[in-house]
């Protein structure tokens, strides 16, 4: 009888969550956008994530071995693998290895570990690593090869994205809409296939990793303040149904901006941050200079999560329904 | 679509190993153990010393005050001693012991099966009644009845409310209690209507016992007033303010705020059913429904058990404690209490005695954080666990107050929804105990 009983306070029970499985489904989410983009960017696209993958898992796992010393490696809870493809996810297929390097280590040592490690880091770390590049290599990370060039890789033929077609006004050379939808166009590795982010969408809202909030408020200002822009001139403005299928609104929206981390805690606080991201993002690429804007959104609001997170407290019981 | 509360919330899977197994009688112990403070407020003061000769029902331990209850024997014998022992508190606490020789009864109690329905007490002698029985609030709060059903003058109650939701995984007792009682409790609720002078009662009852909601619902018809209301399933709806929320669409304000704020009063069916025995059978809180369970146990079982019996005992009847038990708690295993030893006596508030495997009783390593939110949208009474926990280990208690700590019903929703595996509770628990006591002497200073 005495074998010695466990006398920990209740709950006695755990409903088995952990950290691993939420990263891990995040993961298997983003597979149907990596089989897409292999089949429009062939070769170049898995070097680029494998890549990448590869060495922001090795810097995790050496700085938190040799310059953090911590006896136990996090590279198990998955959330450098998950760095790692969302990173690559960001970047043209025909970029040079060494770059990939140095936004692996940007993202990682300076994005994340710096901060101490994981739920620690203000920034959603592969966005750090992502715009660091942006910045350095503007050039190499602004042209991106044109599909359908399955063994290419560094020396792929490179060609107008939709959205450069966009901001040049250009609006009649777009892409079908279907194509777009599907993901045959140029972009980042991650973001060409509309279809394929939604099918992890699916899965993720399924798997109860996520919420709807973030996705659907950022995508639905995006739609909306396109909608108003492509109203009062349709000649020049596109039609928001395309700055939706273009560039990273919908990878940004459903894996980069909901990252646990960085985004804020409550259903109110989400859709505040979600409209923001939404309205940056356009205000960007309309009239900003870049293109595309949806990782400086991301950035500037993730800054403001503290903010958000204090502002807006659930209600309280007592509080509902008065 | 079935009502619940509208707040947070989690869906443990339920476990009721037990739901169709008939209440059977457990044993009587050699010697039973009573516990002077097995209720909320002031112990009772013992009124039997070493020696005396009790038999079943006598009192041996009359309220210490107001807010306190009186304890009676469950079984017939001799006191052999006042001393202390190891209640569900981990702690050693004052107990009459009583060494068992026979079963023999007091006579004013009615012993038969018979279903005694009318009833022709005043409001006063109802409740003066209900005192005497020394019955408690048998949901685990142990909070003596006489004292609910004297709510303030001023209060405007409109409707009682029967928690028959059981919401904690594993636990049945209550769920047999509906269906091999029905008629008892339907007769209680009246009473208990009489005795406030209510129109209306609502017996609250989670989906997965629609056989009691069925049985009662056909039985109600009789009975005036009473409406059987189905919730969907969710924890904690058994929670008193959750409950009061599902049926009447209405939440209790924070602390001093007391349900009657909100034109209710919520009874537990357990207490219900040892209402109705103190009215019309003159029986005192002497005994209660127990669910003996665990995935291990090789006869997981509900029985009938007299107050005082050692929980080994009750083990004994379900088969033996298993050899891979790592944890044995008193209660469910949302809200349970963990025990030291199975020597612990079963108490008026003991629902449920669960074994729980060593692997599953081992809790997994912390990790930072992630923010992930899910104790967030768990929490039932719309708090911030994450937040909370963080200003616990930071010792930032006016912030903690700030946050409402105060109104945690401590239902443990955050911590078992936690991915890091953060023991978000326990800092929860030390935050509130810290505040509670900075506003205590306080208020004491003003
Ligand atoms: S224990 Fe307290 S903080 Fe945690 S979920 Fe329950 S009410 Fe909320
Ligand atoms: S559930 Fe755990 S990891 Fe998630 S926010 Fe709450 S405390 Fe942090």
């Amino acid at each position: 009888m005495e074998n010695k009983l466990i006398l920990s306070t209740s709950p006695h029970l755990h409903n088995g969550d952990t950290v691993e499985r939420n990263m891990y489904n995040v993961i298997l989410a983003l597979i149907p956008a990596l089989i897409a983009s292999f089949l429009f960017f062939g070769v170049g696209s898995l070097v680029v994530t494998l890549a990448s993958v590869v060495s922001c898992v090795f810097f995790e796992w050496s700085i938190t071995k040799y310059l953090l010393k911590r006896d136990r490696s996090t590279i198990s809870d998955g959330s450098a693998v998950l760095t790692g493809l969302l990173l690559a996810f960001n970047l043209p297929s025909n970029l040079p290895l060494y770059i990939i390097v140095i936004g692996s280590l940007v993202a990682i040592g300076v994005g994340k570990m710096t901060f101490g490690g994981l739920g620690n880091n203000p920034f959603n770390p592969a966005l750090v690593g992502r715009v660091f590049l942006l910045v350095s290599f503007p050039a190499k990370m602004t042209t991106w090869p044109v599909t359908g060039q399955l063994t290419a890789y560094a020396d792929a033929v490179t060609g107008a994205t939709p959205l450069a077609l966009i901001k040049q006004g250009a609006i009649d050379q777009l892409p079908p809409l279907g194509q777009m939808f599907l993901g045959n166009t140029g972009g980042c590795i991650g973001e060409v296939s509309v279809l394929a982010l939604l099918i992890g969408f699916a899965w993720l809202l399924h798997k109860k990793v996520i919420t709807w909030h973030i996705p659907v408020s950022i995508m639905v200002t995006v739609f909306v303040l396109a909608g108003v822009m492509w109203l009062i001139n349709p000649e020049t403005y596109a039609n928001p149904l395309y700055h939706l299928c273009s560039g990273g609104v919908m990878l940004g929206a459903i894996f980069m901006a909901t990252d646990y981390v960085t985004s804020p805690m409550t259903g109110k606080g989400q859709i505040i941050y979600g409209i923001c991201i939404g309205l940056l993002v356009m205000v960007i690429r309309l009239f900003g200079s870049y293109p595309e804007g949806m990782s400086f959104a991301i950035l500037i609001m993730n800054s403001v999560v503290p903010l958000l997170d204090n502002w807006c407290k659930p209600k309280r019981f007592g509080e509902v329904g008065k | 679509m079935l009502k619940t509360f509208r707040i947070g919330g989690v869906h443990p899977e339920d476990n009721k190993l037990t739901r169709s197994c008939r209440t059977g009688t457990a044993g009587l112990p050699k010697q039973a153990v009573f516990p002077l403070s097995q209720h909320i407020g002031a112990p009772a003061v013992p009124c039997v010393k070493r020696g005396d000769s009790v038999k079943v029902g006598t009192l041996i331990a009359a309220a210490g005050g107001f807010v306190s209850a009186n304890i009676h024997s469950s079984v017939s014998g001799k006191v052999s001693k006042i001393d202390s022992v190891l209640d569900a508190s981990g702690y050693r606490k004052p107990a009459i012991f009583v060494d068992v020789e026979g079963d023999e009864w007091e006579e004013t109690i009615d012993r038969s099966d018979t279903v005694v329905k009318g009833c022709n007490l005043s409001p006063e002698e109802i409740i003066s009644k209900v005192k005497d029985a020394g019955v408690v609030g048998m949901g685990g709060a142990c909070f003596p009845t006489h004292v609910k059903l004297s709510p303030p003058k001023d209060a405007n109650i409109e409707c009682l409310i029967v928690n028959g939701v059981e919401c904690e995984p594993f636990l049945t007792a209550d769920h047999r209690l509906m269906l091999e009682h029905p008629d008892e409790i339907l007769v209680g609720v009246s009473i208990i209507m009489k005795a406030l002078g209510l129109e209306r009662g609502c017996v609250g009852i989670e989906a997965n016992k629609m056989d009691a909601v069925e049985l009662l619902r056909e039985k109600a018809r009789e009975y005036n007033g009473i409406e059987i209301v189905p919730l969907r399933m969710k924890y904690p709806q058994g929670g008193e303010k959750q409950l009061i929320d599902a049926v009447m669409g209405r939440q209790v304000p924070a602390p001093p705020a007391i349900p009657a704020n909100v034109g209710a009063i919520v009874q537990n069916v357990g207490t219900v059913f040892a209402i109705y025995e103190a009215v019309q059978k003159n029986m005192p809180l002497i005994q209660r429904n127990v669910t003996v369970t665990g995935k291990s146990v090789k006869n997981p079982c509900n029985l009938l058990v007299r107050t005082g019996t050692p929980i080994s005992q009750l083990i004994e009847a379900a088969g033996g404690m298993p050899e891979d038990t790592g944890k044995l708690i008193s209660g469910g295993p949302m809200m349970g209490r963990p025990l030291l030893s199975a020597d612990v006596p079963v108490v008026k508030g003991t629902s449920g005695v669960l074994m729980i495997p060593r692997q599953e009783a081992v809790r997994a390593e912390e990790r930072p954080c992630i923010r992930c939110a899910k104790c967030v949208s768990a929490c039932p009474m719309g708090l911030e666990p994450y937040l909370m926990a963080t200003l616990g280990e930071q010792g930032d208690w006016e912030r903690a107050e700030k946050e409402d700590i105060m109104i945690c019903i401590e239902c443990g929703c955050c911590q078992s929804s936690c991915p890091s595996r953060r023991p978000l509770l326990d800092w929860v628990r030390l935050t509130k105990t810290t505040v509670g006591g900075i506003i205590r002497s306080r208020n004491a200073k003003k």
